[in-house]
């Protein structure tokens, strides 16, 4: 990876080898909100017949995606995460995987004919749901899918990397603050560190004035480890946020480093 | 009036002093500030007190029948909070620290602003202080 948090493409098919069986990554990290190459990457591990699975939890709220066009594998996301109910999410595979795949639980649906001789299990993706579904949740993240669909992707990519470009202006005003993630291809993501403050303070002190902000490693400690950072307070930015809560979050960063100093 | 429950309540009257938040979490601060180092030896895992999301470490240490307890954190509110647990337990019989749930925190209206996680990890710096004072009460009844 490079200092300003962007995978380091060149050296990606140089990890790859007879022995890689799967591509995991995040198409938009949680972290830094780096949107990841994936389309390169992509192309790198088909070339040598790897198939690729995208984590998309952070990219699909910001952007469409469209898994046939990038010829994707495996890719998944989170309902909540696009303002959908908790607890459901979608796991995209390519039929000719998800027909090698075994069932990975049993369950009601999920076969179509038992006997003492054997066991026949359902088509995808029936084969893979096993149980009564999560069926309130579906429909809901489908009501959420269509909300997006209806404000328009475009104006909410213009609206967030807005929200984006003046929040990173606006904090990087704040003497001390350093922005950790600076890739040019960023979702509405903003992850920072003030002075020498624990990003667990920071975040004490904003959760007081009622701004939300995420601290910590944000699950990724070899990503923490390698900027050599504890974690980091970071903002997450949607379509329905403000200019003026931006202004707010910078007042709020300024009496917690008042506080902290 | 135990020495536990008379110091809890003049932290209590100390905090009491303080008109808003943001004056008593910087007391908090502050006091985390005052609060004497650990040895370099006990920053390890074994002295961690997990269930916090930054990094807390607890010294234990006994004097006679009283318990001697230092401890450090990466995040100052944090200790902080571990500096007040300790200005009430330190210096204090073994025994009672073991059998006191220490529940002052709660009256120090400081509390109600912590996260879920953060007052998760107070517990578990709680109930870290009580074992090792239960281990070293036990001790002692021992080699008297």
């Amino acid at each position: 990876m490079t200092e300003d948090g962007e995978l380091d493409i060149e050296e990606f098919p140089i990890l790859l080898n007879a022995r890689t069986r799967l591509v995991a990554l995040v198409h938009v990290s949680n972290s830094l909100g780096t949107i990841n190459p994936v389309r390169r990457i992509i192309t790198d591990a088909h070339g040598l017949g790897v198939p690729v699975l995208l984590d998309g939890a952070q990219a699909t709220p910001h952007a469409p995606v469209n898994v046939q066009e990038l010829d994707v594998d495996f890719y998944c996301l989170s309902s909540h995460k696009m303002f959908g109910p908790t607890g459901v999410g979608v796991l995209y595979g390519k039929a000719e995987h998800l027909e090698a795949m075994p069932p990975w639980q049993g369950g009601g649906d999920m076969i179509e004919e038992v006997s003492f001789t054997g066991t026949t299990f359902n088509e995808i993706p029936h084969k893979f749901e096993a149980g009564t579904p999560n069926i309130a949740g579906v429909i809901g993240m489908a009501a959420a899918a269509d909300y997006l669909e209806t404000l328009g992707w475009s104006w909410i990519k213009k609206q967030e990397q807005d929200l984006l470009g003046y929040a990173t202006t606006q904090l990087s005003g704040i003497e001390g603050l350093r922005i950790i993630g600076t890739a040019p291809k960023k979702a509405a993501v903003l992850s920072f560190l003030v002075g020498a403050t624990h990003p667990y303070d920071v975040g004490s002190v904003l959760d007081r004035l009622g701004i939300a902000v995420r601290t910590g490693h944000h699950c990724t400690q070899p990503l923490m480890k390698q900027y050599g950072i504890p974690g980091t307070v970071r903002a997450s930015f949607a379509f329905y946020n403000t200019r003026p809560e931006i202004d707010r979050l910078a007042e709020g960063l300024r009496r917690a480093a008042q506080m902290l100093a | 009036m135990s020495v536990l429950t008379e110091r809890a309540q003049n932290l209590i009257e100390e905090f009491e002093l303080f008109d808003d938040w943001m004056d008593r979490y910087q007391h908090v601060i502050d006091l985390g500030k005052e609060l004497a180092p650990i040895d370099e030896s006990f920053r390890s895992s074994d002295y961690r007190i997990h269930g916090c999301q930054s990094q807390v470490w607890l010294q234990p240490g006994q004097e006679g029948a009283n318990v001697q307890f230092r401890a450090d954190s990466d995040a100052q509110i944090t200790k902080g909070l571990i500096a007040i647990l300790l200005r009430v337990v330190n210096d204090a019989p073994a025994h009672e620290v073991a059998g006191t749930d220490l529940a002052f925190l709660d009256q120090l209206e400081l509390k109600e602003h912590l996260s879920p996680t953060r007052k998760n990890g107070l517990d578990a710096m709680i109930k870290q202080i009580r074992l090792y004072a239960g281990a070293m009460a036990a001790r002692s009844s021992q080699s008297s």
